[in-house]
């Protein structure tokens, strides 16, 4: 087999610092559990009332259910900024610096910017890089791992490496390299920059997953049946990994939220973006601590942790979809 | 084949792939460092002539010949730790930068991994087995949302609190000016003082992937037969948990070690530079604002490596605790 030696085991691949049990390996240890979500699409209406399940089997869930209420806040709030926000948060002609107050909640900026404001038209920057580069880095982490887990051998043992090549490469410092290479700056190639970094952690789960339900009898059924090679990963394979594949999906989310943020942070992202990555910036850069505006760090900072520990949170709700020890009892 | 060798081996392909990439990076992006600099002269309004952007290649010393003697010219100045000289600071090369950074953020990260490891497993052993109880949600709660902190933005918090507003610790860099490093106690206890904070905000930061690892397996764990028989035979609960259930969960979670590793140096990049730490992180700040590429590069090379190294060293030291891999 591979001369990788996989650990499917890991609730702690997760390429960001965050605690988001990422990988729910611990399907593709025991197949027997694997399987919690029956196959999708035996009825017509089928992907819509397979979602729906999805939901609120998540929903029952009580990590997961504040999770989504949590994830439900950010986007109405990132839909109705306008009616939300008390100022454009690109007008500049207030004061700079002044104290939060009722007019100014959370203070203003250094370039005089009203710091609330700020933060919530911002939360358009962070969600976006969190869907637009979580499903990016999903559909390429499972595309490489349902090509290696499905064709062992020299595909799979060239695809692993690589993906362990991924994964072992410290992701800020690679982040901060293509970026700072990249010509140009602002929201999508940080996106972008975010899921080559972010891919790998998800193909690894995905891989070791597809190479266990592979030989499962249900699978060689429909090879015995001439299936397509098509057909099979995705007809018959991939539905079984749903709770798999969403946990990439939230694991790559919380790397992406926290990847923005941190090359924003830096300088390089577009200081003329407003998002949270570029408060931090402008309020490291403007000294704002030592004028004693913490508000305007805090907040930037604690939204950004409350998005990741949303995501993070639904993820406890799959894991336990996939593992039933993990469960709840209620 | 054996574990041992199986390992070098991987181990030795990797570091060689890294090698790599860290060659092809540059050179598959589009622009260059030279037409990043025409670009800063033409944004003044000047005509760039073509002497301009020989004249820049020179000074940057830009690669020419084919890609194939530029990779071997490459590897062979890797192999002698060349990687010319910074742009910032043409007097020194870059080696000598890295070699003054790189102790630094190997004893802050060395101290921050063992601490967060030993704290987090005896956490994450405590939740396990205390599954659904208070003491569970509370600390697998609690740790994912500090696991959520950015950590440059920990870092800074707990500068403003602890450095800023109750002086408790300095507010940045590895020494107090005017001592020179050494190896004497005066300089360990100043360095020690610098160091509580940027060692605080990783440790916050990264324990969590431990504690959860570990309270996940613990839960597998206790599943096994063995764990329902040792408590039928009435074994004392601190026995089971600790000697039967733990000591095996412990395995999966040291095998992601690399992981965390990865995390925790990515982490330290930004938070060196948030407490002016004089590591290989600052070092990387302050090139990514100069935009000095040679230096650049250079450590994002040597990180990788050591990266690399210590998951190798992780892996030959886990033959000892595990004796099925010896296979």
């Amino acid at each position: 087999m591979t001369t990788i030696p996989e650990t499917p085991l890991q609730k702690t691949d997760s390429g960001a610092p965050v605690a988001g049990p990422v990988g729910s390996g611990s399907a593709g240890a025991d197949p027997a559990r694997a399987v919690s979500i029956p196959s999708v699409g035996r009825s017509l209406p089928g992907p819509l009332r397979f979602l729906a399940r999805s939901f609120g089997t998540l929903w029952s869930n009580g990590k997961a259910r504040t999770g989504l209420i949590l994830l439900g806040l950010m986007i109405a709030v990132a839909i109705l900024a306008p009616l939300l926000a008390p100022y454009s948060p690109t007008r500049t002609d207030f004061e700079p610096y002044l104290n939060p107050s009722s007019l100014h909640w959370i203070g203003t900026t250094g370039n005089g910017e009203d710091g609330l404001s700020q933060l919530i038209y911002g939360t358009r920057v962070s969600l976006f890089v969190g869907f637009a580069a979580g499903i990016t880095a999903t559909l390429v982490a499972a595309l490489v791992g349902l090509i290696a887990g499905y064709l062992p051998g020299v595909v799979d043992e060239i695809l692993s490496f690589v993906t362990n090549l991924a994964l072992v490469i410290p992701g800020i410092p690679l982040m901060i390299i293509l970026a700072a290479y990249l010509p140009t700056r602002g929201v999508p190639v940080i996106t972008l920059v975010v899921v080559v970094t972010g891919w790998a952690t998800g193909a690894r789960v995905i891989r070791s997953q597809t190479s266990t339900l592979r030989s499962r009898d249900f699978v060689t059924a429909a090879e015995f049946a001439g299936d397509r090679l098509l057909r099979l990963v995705f007809r018959e394979i991939l539905p079984n990994m749903t709770s798999v594949v969403a946990a990439s999906f939230f694991g790559a989310a919380v790397a992406a939220v926290l990847g923005e943020a941190s090359l924003e942070f830096l300088g390089l992202g577009d200081p003329a973006t407003v998002s949270w990555g570029t408060m931090l910036y402008w309020a490291q850069n403007n000294k704002a601590l030592l004028v004693g505006q913490w508000a305007l760090i805090l907040a930037p900072g604690l939204a950004i942790a409350l998005l990741m520990v949303a995501f993070a949170l639904i993820n406890f709700g799959v894991d336990a979809l996939s593992n039933p020890r993990l469960r709840e009892k209620s | 084949m054996p574990y041992a060798l199986r390992k070098t081996i991987q181990f030795l392909l990797t570091l060689w792939a890294a090698v790599t990439v860290n060659f092809l990076l540059p050179r598959l992006m589009p622009g260059s460092p030279t037409d990043a600099a025409l670009a800063k002269i033409a944004s003044t309004g000047q005509v760039v002539t073509d002497a301009q952007r020989r004249a820049i290649e020179l000074q940057l010393g830009s690669p020419s010949g084919s890609v194939f003697s530029q990779y071997f010219a490459y590897l062979n100045n890797v192999v002698h730790l060349q990687f010319g000289v910074s742009y910032t600071d043409p007097t020194q090369p870059v080696i000598d930068t890295i070699r003054q950074a790189l102790p630094w953020t190997l004893v802050l990260i060395g101290f921050c991994t063992v601490f967060q490891f030993v704290i987090g497993t005896l956490l994450g052993v405590l939740a396990g087995w205390r599954r659904g109880r208070g003491i569970d949600t509370t600390l697998t709660l609690s740790t994912t949302f500090a696991g959520a902190f950015p950590p440059f933005w920990a870092g800074l918090l707990l500068l403003y609190v602890f450095a800023f507003k109750f002086r408790w610790w300095p507010l940045g860099g590895g020494y107090t000016d005017g001592l020179t490093p050494s190896l004497n106690l005066t300089f360990l206890g100043d360095a020690a003082a610098h160091s509580i904070l940027p060692a605080l905000t990783l440790v916050i930061t990264g324990m969590g992937g431990w504690v959860l690892g570990m309270r996940n397996n613990m839960i597998s764990t206790l599943g096994e037969d063995y764990v329902t028989f040792a408590e039928a035979n009435g074994l004392r609960t601190r026995t089971v948990a600790l000697r039967y259930a733990a000591r095996n969960a412990l395995l999966p979670p040291l095998t992601s070690f690399g992981l965390t590793l990865a995390a925790v140096v990515g982490g330290s990049v930004l938070v060196e530079g948030v407490f002016s730490y004089p590591g290989v992180g600052l070092v990387l700040y302050r090139a990514v604002s100069n935009r000095d590429y040679p230096l650049m590069q250079a450590l994002f090379l040597i990180i990788t490596v050591t990266t690399l190294v210590a998951i190798y060293l992780v892996d030959m030291l886990y033959v000892r605790l595990d004796p099925r891999v010896r296979r």
